[in-house]
């Protein structure tokens, strides 16, 4: 038998544990996909793979148990998973081959507006948008999206956690003082809510923009603002060193989340260490510094009136190094 | 008299009144709905002929506009208190037969209900006119035809909107005279919506006994105390006041009066710590009956318009047309046992 398996892998197959099987990945944007898809998959599990498909954790289909030499066929027939790639901007050069990358990973997404009521934006939109932005690459990068600071997504778990957040208004003249918003905010939230002679003071810089306050509101007192994102970056599984991402920017518009997503891959691109089969864009930033990170992802990037940056990533919480706390 | 109105016509009408009348009316804002992405409809200023919302109910009652959600009562200044005086422009507001059958229930409480007329409330509503928009067929959870609010009086001019055109019927000054001069004369007569997808029977009386059923219990569990049944109804009423000492001058300050709901927690405390009605299917018992039989036993008519607004509004889902049909059946399952 001879494959490639560094061809097999970056056309979003595995090498598994089964000799001479793989796994084939599909990718769903936002983890949303229209029903009528899910025929062609079933379809390809039935005749190539074991009849099984997994839910994968990135929100994408793994068909197990496909013959290596039936690659081919298989990746025939994702043409029209293919074609709804390329629908939403995706360069695809070659509809018969397979998917053309599988480094960069599916995008992940909460979901969002169309469904949750917490939802300050339309998370799987965003996904698709930034889909068409950086895929196919072949860079290691995992971006999750998530529409509030519930992060019913894991956004904290990956190099960028994209939350949603909206600047709450206040119109004094509405507000009968009943403190929904402030009790609310104070036991469940950061606390960014004071009721001061039967008004309502917001702590800007504590506000999280999660919207709850205008949920809550029965009045309308408080209502939408301008929508804005918070980033978060750098979390991580894995064996060395896990963590949960830091906030790294806070209060921009879409546009500098895009931008800033672009420099990414720019500063990967710049920094990767290429003599190491690959490398994970967490590790590059243990090896040049925050500082340089954070100069480069922001080249460019206007990040508005409100636009707020970290000094620091302060990482800490979990620790492997489990002979400090375990006991015997 | 009738009168046939292109929208450009009825625009340079609007803008003619605009020089005399401040306007209200429905108006929908985009983007600020509760849930992202969604629009907020409610009573504003209406600055154009398409300003008019058609097609929605508003979440927010058109009280607002005569009932404002904050009045100032009185000013102190040391041992000195003066009364705010108001200047108000003649107001125009457009608004659908229930909500202008709700004034009247308003003007029962405020201007009918004490020795005295509120004179806060009189001041401000004697400036106040009106124009019906006819409804087409009402909304979901309307049911207005029960309550027989589905027709209406007291208002200036009636207003339909037909395909690509307004017809107006003028029913005084200044209405006959725009529409000499701004419409084609046509024949209008009234619509009024004859039925409803809901129907809602009132019981006629509600024995004392019903106080204690578990339908109440229900509630109990159901209902989270926000007010929004409440604050979005026409008909409520409730304020509570306010003193407020300004942070800059504690020498001064105003009392104020501020909608307020029965439903909220806190709301019928009492110096001490007293909670009247500390349990919310309590709350919802008190507020029931105050609109489909406490009101009427004083007045003579029903409280509640059919308006819908607190079956769409409750985030729990609780249906004021369900528990008013279901004391309904209580009362008639007793009227055959009995
Ligand atoms: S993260 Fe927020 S918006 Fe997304 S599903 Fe969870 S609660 Fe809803
Ligand atoms: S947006 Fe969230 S954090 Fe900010 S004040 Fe409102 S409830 Fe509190
Ligand atoms: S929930 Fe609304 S009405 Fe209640 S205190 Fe807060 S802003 Fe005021
Ligand atoms: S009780 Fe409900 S249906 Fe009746 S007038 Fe009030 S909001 Fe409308
Ligand atoms: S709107 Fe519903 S949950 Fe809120 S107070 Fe009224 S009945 Fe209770």
């Amino acid at each position: 038998m001879s494959y490639n398996t560094k061809e097999l892998i970056k056309n979003a197959y595995r090498i598994t544990s089964q000799r001479g099987f793989t796994a084939l990945r599909i990718r769903v944007p936002g983890g949303h996909l229209e029903a009528s898809y899910l025929g062609l998959i079933q379809d390809i599990a039935r005749r190539y793979g074991n009849g099984t498909v997994h839910l994968t954790t990135r929100q994408g289909f793994e068909i197990p148990g496909i013959p290596l030499d039936k690659v081919p066929e298989v990746n025939r027939l994702l043409a029209p998973l293919l074609e709804k790639e390329a629908a939403l901007g995706v360069p695809i050069e070659n509809f018969q081959a397979g998917y053309p990358a599988a480094g960069t990973r599916n995008v992940t997404a909460c979901i969002g507006s169309r469904v949750c009521p917490f939802a300050n934006f339309d998370t799987i939109a965003l996904a698709q948008k930034i889909e068409s932005l950086i895929y196919p690459n072949h860079y290691h990068v995992k971006i999750a999206i998530t529409g509030c600071p519930n992060d019913c997504i894991k956004a904290h778990l990956q190099d960028i956690g994209i939350i949603g957040q909206v600047e709450p208004e206040y119109d004094p003249g509405r507000c009968i003082a009943c403190q929904a918003c402030v009790k609310n905010c104070r036991q469940f939230i950061v606390g960014a809510l004071e009721m001061d002679n039967y008004q309502v003071q917001r702590d800007g810089k504590r506000c999280l923009g999660c919207g709850e306050c205008i949920l809550q509101c029965p009045m309308a007192a408080w209502t939408r603002g301008p929508r804005y994102y918070r980033i978060v970056a750098l979390g991580r599984t894995g064996k060395k060193s896990p963590r949960l991402a830091a906030t790294f920017l806070e209060w921009i518009d879409e546009k500098a989340v895009l931008q800033v997503i672009a420099n990414l891959y720019r500063y990967i691109d710049r920094h990767i260490d290429r003599s190491l089969p690959k490398e994970h864009v967490g590790y590059i930033v243990d090896r040049t510094g925050y500082q340089v990170f954070k100069e480069e992802l922001l080249e460019g990037v206007d990040l508005g009136p409100k636009g707020r940056v970290a000094r620091e990533l302060p990482f800490y919480g979990y620790s492997y190094d489990r002979n400090l706390y375990m006991e015997g | 008299m009738g009168y046939k109105l292109t929208p450009a016509g009825f625009g340079a009408l609007l803008d003619e009144l605009a020089t005399n009348y401040q306007i209200f009316g429905p108006v929908r804002y985009a983007g600020k709905g509760r849930l992202a992405g969604t629009d907020l409809t409610t009573y504003g200023p209406v600055r154009s002929v398409s300003d008019l919302v058609w097609d929605a109910r508003t979440t927010f009652a058109p009280k607002e506009v005569f009932f404002p959600v904050k009045e100032s009562l009185l000013y102190f200044s040391g041992q000195e208190i003066t009364e705010p005086s108001l200047e108000m422009k003649e107001t125009l507001v457009f608004l659908r037969a229930c909500d202008l059958n709700a004034v009247s229930r308003l003007d029962k409480i405020f201007l009918a209900n004490g020795p005295e007329p509120d004179s806060y409330y009189a001041r401000r509503r004697q400036h106040i006119h009106f124009v019906l928009m006819e409804c087409q067929e009402g909304f979901p959870g309307c049911f207005c035809v029960s309550m027989g609010t589905n027709m209406a009086t007291g208002h200036q001019a009636a207003l339909r909107l037909e395909n690509d055109h307004y017809l107006l019927q003028a029913l005084a000054e200044p209405w006959i005279a725009l529409g000499e001069r701004y419409g084609q004369p046509a024949r209008v007569e009234p619509v009024w919506v004859e039925k409803n997808p809901l129907t809602v029977r009132v019981p006629e009386r509600v024995d004392i006994a019903l106080f204690q059923h578990e339908l109440w219990r229900e509630y109990a569990c159901r209902c989270i105390a926000c007010g929004r049944c409440t604050l979005s109804c026409p008909t409520c009423s409730c304020f509570s006041v306010q003193d407020v000492i300004y942070r800059d001058n504690p020498e001064r300050g105003e009392r104020r009066r501020v909608w307020a709901s029965c439903q909220i927690d806190g709301f019928t405390d009492m110096a001490g710590g007293h909670q009247v009605r500390a349990d919310r299917g309590d709350r919802i018992r008190f507020k029931v009956l105050h609109k489909i039989y406490d009101f009427r036993r004083r007045f003579g008519i029903n409280m509640c318009v059919g308006c819908g607004r607190c079956e769409e509004v409750c985030p729990e889902y609780i249906s004021f047309a369900r528990c008013v049909n279901t004391l309904n059946q209580l009362m008639e399952v007793q009227g055959r046992d009995a």
